[in-house]
């Protein structure tokens, strides 16, 4: 089993790319909101999805969370 | 489609790559020299590793219906070794002769040290009294956002022609002062850590696509020459067409290259024909 210094050290980079991919996705949604006139309703739909996400990454970002974080992912995501 | 890797290094790939690239319709690849994953220590030993690339690696890639070009410099990680980096440098005119070598490159920063940047200064002042194109490496991680500023800092202070200079592995935080200085600006796609094919078409929809151009790189560490096709299937799934995915991923290599009269492989324009149905 790995140390807690190996563990930081051997999914840094893995854990970057993966977040930089969801702040792309944000981004990507916040651009494509600003270039088209999506009507409300259409908007609504796509807004509870990123809804979802963005509590998402608060979970991930509990420093001491009372359960695992992906299990409470799991449960967050099956609300969608 | 036609397909044109710009940046990659075939003497750390296997054949089967090569193959592989020419069934998903790779026509050409361009191999900056690179680090060996150690420094090396004899002059002799860039002249073998720039022989290799400039007369042996053509005739692997011509197996395949793939043109293979290249270009000579001493990575900016041996730059610490001005001695050695100095000699090499004296070498590069018998190769700007050879007739698949582009130009100077990748030559650029990594820790952006003082030996480096003289380093740098010394390859593009050379690439420019010889007329050639200069392929500009930018640090990875940590070191990109200050690498590239100084990159820039240092061209700035130089007489160059930004139209003939490629600074690459660009990421959102570097691309646009590397465009708006006039310099063609390269996105690099690696599995994990540089660009990834999707932040590619988000910064292709948001900067559009001129003077910008597309590698994976590809070299002998954690890297997927495919990852240049998986970039082109993400544009073409945003909806983006035909034509212009040619525009980015065949006809700009083309634009830069052809500068070099080397590099004689023309952009393409597809001609619609009228079907006549009976």
């Amino acid at each position: 089993m790995l140390s807690p210094a190996q563990v930081a050290e051997q999914y840094f980079l893995e854990s970057r790319h993966q977040l930089l991919e969801i702040a792309a996705y944000l981004d990507r949604y916040d651009a494509a909101v600003a270039r088209t006139q999506s009507t409300n309703g259409q908007l609504a739909g796509a807004e509870r999805k990123l809804e979802v996400i963005r509590r998402a990454l608060v979970i991930v970002a509990e420093k001491a969370p009372g359960r695992e974080r992906t299990v409470a992912l799991l449960e967050l995501f099956a609300t969608v | 489609m036609q397909i044109i890797q710009p940046h990659y290094h075939a003497i750390a790939r296997t054949a089967q790559d090569y193959e592989r690239m020419a069934m998903s319709g790779v026509v050409a690849v361009a191999e900056p020299a690179f680090w060996a994953g150690f420094d090396r220590l004899y002059p002799e030993t860039f002249i073998d590793y720039f022989r290799q690339i400039s007369e042996f690696e053509p005739t692997r890639a011509a197996q395949y219906g793939i043109r293979h070009f290249c270009w000579v410099a001493v990575n900016p990680k041996e730059a610490e070794n001005p001695v050695l980096t100095r000699e090499v440098l004296t070498r590069f005119p018998e190769f700007f002769a050879k007739p698949t070598v582009l130009g100077v490159g990748e030559t650029g920063l990594h820790k952006s040290t003082k030996n480096e940047i003289e380093s740098l200064q010394a390859h593009v002042d050379l690439a420019m009294k010889h007329g050639q194109l200069v392929l500009i490496h930018t640090p990875h991680l940590a070191d990109k956002a200050h690498g590239t500023k100084t990159v820039l800092e240092v061209l700035a202070g130089m007489d160059v022609d930004p139209q003939r200079i490629w600074i690459d592995h660009v990421e959102e935080q570097t691309i646009k002062p590397c465009l708006d200085a006039g310099y063609w600006a390269g996105f690099t796609l690696y599995p994990i850590t540089k660009c990834s094919p999707k932040r590619a078409v988000d910064m292709l929809e948001k900067y559009g696509r001129e003077r910008i151009l597309v590698n994976s790189s590809a070299d002998w560490g954690p890297s997927d020459p495919f990852t240049l096709q998986e970039c082109i299937l993400e544009f073409r799934r945003r909806g983006h067409s035909l034509q212009d995915a040619i525009e980015v991923f065949h006809n700009n290599p083309c634009r830069f290259l052809g500068q070099n009269p080397k590099f004689d492989i023309q952009p393409i324009r597809i001609e619609s024909a009228e079907v006549a149905h009976a």
